[in-house]
């Protein structure tokens, strides 16, 4: 029986047939409707997954005119930055790296971000981020954003004031977990304001919340937070971008809008981003290593779906390495993601990536 | 890095090589889904929406509407001199766009 080229979830290339490229599909999408409580994918949508995994072209894309969107993260250490943020090294400014973006990349959108890319870290040289900022929106033509991540974990113990969930948690101290937590949530919520709107007085397009949630529900809460102040107070685009494909119950008390965040799937997440006045919403699912790609594709097709469907606001899905149906791999193969891609902008109908 | 470039290849509108930053702009400052902006920045180009992501027809259009183009001719509009003119293409408010405004209005 003739054999397919695909991959696994960690991008190592394997042999499947069709039989099992659909079997692996059925369960996939199984697995999200199951987890999420939301429909798997039609038998339509089945097959049209398969063609994309029997197609022996190395580099597939979606049909003309059927294209979409490309926001970003990471702004331009991906150029400059080192392999910690899986950068190339190569010495060029921020403002260079925008424009190289702009007029090499053809990027429909780029964004500007801090070397440590955390909303904390950025308060105290805020003034460099909004020098560099109106610089790049002199000579530029694309919508900028600036993308920071929420990244609770930069206020507990030992790099901010306030005691560590991680270890008060084992130790049976629950309370002070709980108020170390929200006291987190004050304190992030109030330094992603005064970074945005910085940055929207030298007239920055919009906010990138890059990995929302990664620090669990309190780091959810104080972007939606924040989200829901900037769009009081200034004229910012907002996207949220999430980290995982459900939020942690780090704390799993805490509400937005009377809604428990904890375990929220991405369907879920993006009415409270609305809720918030978010103009954008990227949704993250994660691809399990060990599993072959058409599963970890159906899986991550039926969440975005699912998320796209009930959506007022664009969606960009994240579809970076280790989300989206993208395998866990630093520099994954472009057969891989190209199929990524062109599913879920033609079985997920994403506004965006 | 690579990933970026072959999710554009896949997938992208190709930035001001064609229309992508305009439809950008529509979901960004009026929280268009795709088809809604695509639409909405086609009527005001005078083109169809599969034309938006044509860099052949795009090159043309953004030549004569002078609303930048990728590459660098003498003369042509350059950053905020382009975004001046796609704001008011567009009917939309850019804000650095306005910072500038304020900035000359003395």
């Amino acid at each position: 029986m003739k054999k397919h080229l695909t991959r696994r979830g960690d991008g190592a290339l394997i042999e499947m047939t069709s039989e099992e490229i659909m079997i692996a599909l059925e369960a996939g999408t199984e697995d999200a409707a199951d987890r999420g409580k939301i429909a798997p994918l039609s038998k339509d949508d089945l097959e049209c997954l398969l063609d994309i995994f029997m197609d022996t072209n190395r580099v597939v894309s979606v049909a003309h005119g059927e294209e979409v969107v490309v926001t970003h993260d990471i702004g331009t250490l991906r150029l400059m930055g080192d392999q910690g943020n899986s950068g190339v090294g190569i010495p060029l400014s921020r403002l260079q790296g925008i424009q190289v973006h702009e007029r090499a990349f053809c990027s429909d959108t780029m964004e500007l971000g801090h070397i440590d890319y955390s909303f904390k870290p950025v308060k105290p040289v805020i003034a460099m981020e909004q020098q560099e900022m109106e610089s790049a929106l002199l000579s530029t033509i694309i919508p900028l954003f600036y993308g920071a991540m929420p990244n609770l974990g930069t206020y507990y113990s030992p790099d901010g004031p306030f005691g560590n969930p991680s270890d008060l948690l084992p130790a049976g101290k629950v309370k002070e977990a709980y108020e170390a937590q929200e006291s987190a949530v004050e304190h992030a919520t109030r330094d992603m304001v005064y970074v945005g709107q910085k940055l929207a007085q030298v007239g920055c397009d919009g906010i990138n919340f890059d990995t929302t949630g990664a620090a669990g529900d309190a780091d959810f809460k104080a972007t939606l937070h924040a989200v829901e102040k900037l769009k009081k107070t200034t004229d910012l685009t907002v996207q949220v971008g999430m980290a995982g494909e459900f939020v942690l119950g780090m704390h799993g008390g805490l509400e937005y809008g009377g809604r428990r965040l904890a375990g929220l799937y991405c369907h879920d997440q993006v009415k409270l981003a609305e809720k918030a006045g978010a103009d954008i919403f990227g949704p993250a699912v994660n691809t399990k290593p060990s599993k072959d790609m058409p599963w970890n594709l159906a899986r991550a097709v039926t969440f975005v779906k699912a998320c796209v469907e009930v959506s007022n606001i664009p969606v960009h899905v994240n579809m970076g390495m280790g989300v989206g149906g993208i395998p866990v791999f630093e520099t994954p193969p472009i057969d891989a993601v190209s199929r990524a891609s062109k599913a879920m902008v033609q079985i997920a109908k994403v506004d965006g990536l | 890095m690579g990933m970026l470039i072959a999710h554009g290849v896949a997938a992208g509108m190709g930035g001001i090589r064609t229309a992508g930053d305009l439809v950008a702009r529509m979901q960004m400052t009026r929280k268009m889904r795709i088809n809604e902006a695509r639409a909405y920045v086609a009527t005001k180009l005078k083109i169809s929406p599969s034309d938006l992501s044509d860099v052949y027809v795009m090159r043309e259009v953004r030549e004569e509407l002078d609303i930048g183009i990728i590459t660098s001719v003498p003369g042509c509009a350059k950053g905020i001199e382009a975004k001046a003119r796609i704001a008011q293409l567009l009917d939309i408010e850019i804000a650095s766009v306005n910072r500038l405004k304020n900035k000359i209005n003395f």
